[in-house]
């Protein structure tokens, strides 16, 4: 279960969302949408505790919670098995062997992380997710690079694996995924420029 | 903690990771000294302490940079803080890397080089224990100073001019060990005030190496 209450996230110190709040409950998925520069990363980046918010609650275990954003984190001299298996020690799971399949990695399993095409590099981003074993996941624009068939694979993942699992995802993205959740559009919690964000922030 | 130590040491290793350059420099700035110095055995003998020291200063600055700034620019720096490794153990971990694949070579190498400066034949244990001692003070300073720089464009030079006076008490005390060991005096106390220096940078540097990154990474 994750309960957010009247979050205000700010950006470089002005704030642009104000008092979002929305639950999930567990084995859902919450579709964040809004245009361009309404916030989107910056809330979840809050929610994901990389930043503070401005004033409200995140109301979840610290110890639940990943991020993934548009960078994917990959070491290019690593080979695709050492980067997954990397992560995988950090937050002390195995690598499930069902991973190669779900994210279409198999054939990729040697290979030098640098010699992957765009939407491969993503995939294997996007298979880190499932090596950590965290129960809240808050995706930035998860399917930014990848084709038809690799959108549906992650799709697959997030639905059947996933949230199955009784995980919980907060996705901000564009396209249709094709999963079943609600959305939630930021554009009514836009915030009002003159509100927080004194110079003591960045010491906050 | 100790997947981020071997993830680092085999980055460094592998193909434009750069270990061995800071290694390749020290040895190309310590025998250009003797050509700059001329062939004089008394004046070489008299500054092998000095340049030795320094030398390894800049030897060790030359990767600081890479510490912090590859892992930003790939985005596994914000996974990293979002994982449940504490950034300060990160921190130490990075520091450890950083000496194990610039610092330790640096101290093996050390004694060989010193042969080419000739250096006073009573110098050679101390030179490898100041070495031994002050290094990982270096990578710990480093670090800290790359986390303070590790947003900005060219961060490089910054970092640079940020770190090196913060390893001045460094080089005073090891510097003045080896003198004192070539002079046959006795370097128990400065040897004990650099290894005080390398503690207390381990002890408080991965708390302020942890919150800068946090800041900066807002």
């Amino acid at each position: 279960m994750l309960r957010v209450t009247d979050v205000t996230c700010a950006r470089g110190g002005i704030p642009v969302l104000s008092e979002v709040s929305f639950d999930v409950a567990a084995g859902q998925a919450l579709v964040l949408r809004g245009p361009n520069g309404i916030g989107k990363t910056t809330l979840l980046r809050t929610l994901a505790g990389l930043q503070p918010a401005l004033a409200g609650v995140v109301d979840a275990d610290a110890d639940d919670l990943a991020y993934a954003s548009h960078a994917d984190g990959i070491k290019t001299a690593l080979s695709v098995t050492e980067n997954l298996k990397f992560w995988a020690d950090i937050y002390g799971n195995p690598v499930p062997d069902t991973i190669w399949e779900a994210f279409d990695l198999a054939d990729l399993q040697d290979r030098i992380a640098g010699t992957l095409s765009a939407g491969q590099k993503r995939r294997l981003g996007l298979a880190r997710l499932g090596v950590i074993g965290r129960k809240i996941l808050f995706l930035d624009e998860p399917t930014v690079s990848l084709d038809g068939f690799s959108v549906k694979l992650f799709a697959k993942w997030l639905q059947n694996t996933h949230l199955a699992g009784g995980g919980i995802a907060v996705i901000a993205t564009h396209i249709d995924l094709g999963i079943e959740a609600p959305e939630l559009d930021l554009t009514p919690f836009k915030a009002d420029l003159d509100i927080g964000g004194g110079t003591d922030e960045a010491f906050l | 903690m100790i997947a981020l130590l071997l993830r680092d040491l085999r980055l460094a290793v592998r193909a434009g990771g750069g270990f061995g350059l800071g290694l390749a420099f020290f040895l190309i700035v310590i025998i250009l000294v003797p050509f700059g110095v001329g062939p004089q055995v008394d004046l070489l003998t008299r500054i092998a302490p000095g340049i030795l020291w320094v030398a390894s200063l800049l030897a060790a600055l030359l990767s600081l940079d890479r510490i912090f700034a590859l892992d930003f620019e790939d985005g596994s720096l914000g996974l990293l803080a979002t994982s449940p490794l504490p950034l300060e153990g990160a921190a130490l971990m990075k520091a450890l890397a950083h000496w194990i694949t610039t610092g330790l070579p640096l101290t093996i190498v050390a004694p060989a080089l010193g042969f080419l400066l000739s250096l006073a034949s009573e110098a050679y244990s101390y030179l490898l224990l100041s070495l031994l001692l002050g290094t990982p003070a270096l990578s710990m300073i480093g670090t800290f100073g790359a986390a303070l720089t590790v947003g900005l464009r060219r961060g490089g030079l910054l970092l640079s001019l940020l770190v090196l006076p913060l390893y001045v008490p460094t080089l005073i005390f090891g510097a003045e060990a080896v003198r004192r060991g070539a002079d046959g005096l006795d370097a128990t106390g400065a040897l004990i005030l650099l290894g005080m220096i390398t503690a207390g940078c381990f002890a408080l540097l991965p708390f302020a190496t942890a919150a800068t990154l946090r800041m900066n990474l807002r």
